[in-house]
């Protein structure tokens, strides 16, 4: 059984399995995530949040494959790919994969040291830059994205608070494609990340339960504790604070998403939509990995 | 009862009979924030430990959310 009190309901393993499927379903459908004959490729981590959704897209007919990326955080590192490998492998299903250091010459905590950015903001900045190029340049009409509820929940209470209005026009289930961009989405959006471990443990999904050690003190950590306070005093908070949002004030910042993007151009070193010349993952690469740009040209 | 936690994982002690939601409430652990796993099964608030249980708490939170 698991209580989910935002629905005020406890569920069976077969009904929670339905309900996580047809919040997927609904998803999809609600925000035109997937048209007929694409092809999606799932970013996964290893975690429960990507292996779940990677489940839940095959069981809904999806034609998928995944894609892990190395991030070379030591032992943690080590361990991840290996969930990734054996649900794939013991699935049947295709797993690309993708090592920061053996294919791009850096690891994340190595450009977190030499740029100073947080190793967050390079780890983000790395799977945003590879999981694009990576399906653009295979032919993938899609990238699904494991964010869930939470994710989508926090992430909004810290664009809030900093009224981020260029982020908040991006902030939602679907970007659509655009030249340089393959679509991007959210198929989890309308679940908790309870329901998704939950999902995982009834599925029988082995997947990494440790904490990168590089999120220790991390930003959303904290809005997701603040915002599941809010929730156990008041059941609902997390869903309405996000799909409010998105129902009722998105629209509002989204044009200057549209005018962002419409202000990009190609970057000289690897093609992708930058703002200026080199975009920020090829400045960050450089930096990290002591290898000049053009060097690879 | 012997309570498995994670991130780090270690195990605790901790005496019984009591409800799921009052162990929460002793660890000061939010139910929202984790699962509660006896054996292979998820187990609800309301659900009541044996002495004799073994727990595993399993946080559901990651953070990196970029």
């Amino acid at each position: 059984m698991i209580d989910i009190k935002r629905h005020n309901a406890g569920f069976c393993r077969d009904h929670f399995l339905v309900h996580c499927r047809e919040q997927v379903r609904r998803a999809i459908h609600d925000h035109k995530m997937v048209e007929p004959g694409d092809r999606i490729v799932v970013a996964v981590s290893g975690g429960k949040d990507s292996l779940a959704l990677w489940d839940l897209l095959v069981g809904l007919e999806y034609d998928v494959d995944g894609l892990y990326l190395g991030l070379g955080i030591g032992e943690y590192s080590g361990e991840s790919v290996q969930f990734a490998r054996k649900y794939a492998s013991a699935r049947g299903l295709k797993l690309h994969e993708v090592d920061l250091q053996d294919d791009l010459g850096f690891t994340v905590p190595g450009a977190a040291s030499v740029t100073h950015r947080s190793p967050c903001g390079a780890c983000g900045l790395s799977k945003r830059h590879v999981f694009n190029t990576f399906a653009r340049d295979h032919g993938y009409d899609v990238v699904a994205t494991g964010h869930n509820l939470d994710d989508e929940a926090a992430v909004l209470l810290g664009n809030v608070l900093r009224w981020e209005t260029g982020y908040l026009g991006r902030q939602h289930p679907v970007l659509p494609s655009a030249p340089g961009f393959v679509r991007k989405v959210k198929p989890l959006v309308r679940l908790g990340e309870r329901e998704m471990a939950a999902y995982c443990v009834l599925q029988g999904i082995d997947y990494q339960v440790e904490e990168c050690p590089m999120a220790e003190g991390n930003r959303h950590l904290g809005y997701k504790e603040v915002l599941n306070a809010l929730e156990e005093r008041s059941p609902g908070s997390k869903a309405s604070f996000l799909f409010g949002f998105l129902e009722r004030a998105h629209a509002q910042f989204a044009t200057v998403a549209v005018e962002e993007r419409e202000g990009l151009s190609a970057c000289i070193e690897c093609g992708s939509p930058t703002t200026s010349e080199i975009c920020a993952f090829c400045r960050l690469r450089e930096r990290a990995s002591g290898v000049s740009l053009g060097e690879g040209r | 009862m012997k309570i498995l936690l994670r991130n780090p994982r270690r195990e605790i002690e901790v005496s019984g009979p009591c409800t799921v939601a009052s162990l929460l409430h002793r660890l000061e652990l939010n139910p929202e924030s984790v699962l509660v796993i006896v054996g292979d099964e998820l187990v609800t608030r309301d659900a009541r430990l044996d002495d004799s249980a073994s727990v595993e708490i399993r946080p559901v939170i990651s953070g990196g959310a970029s």
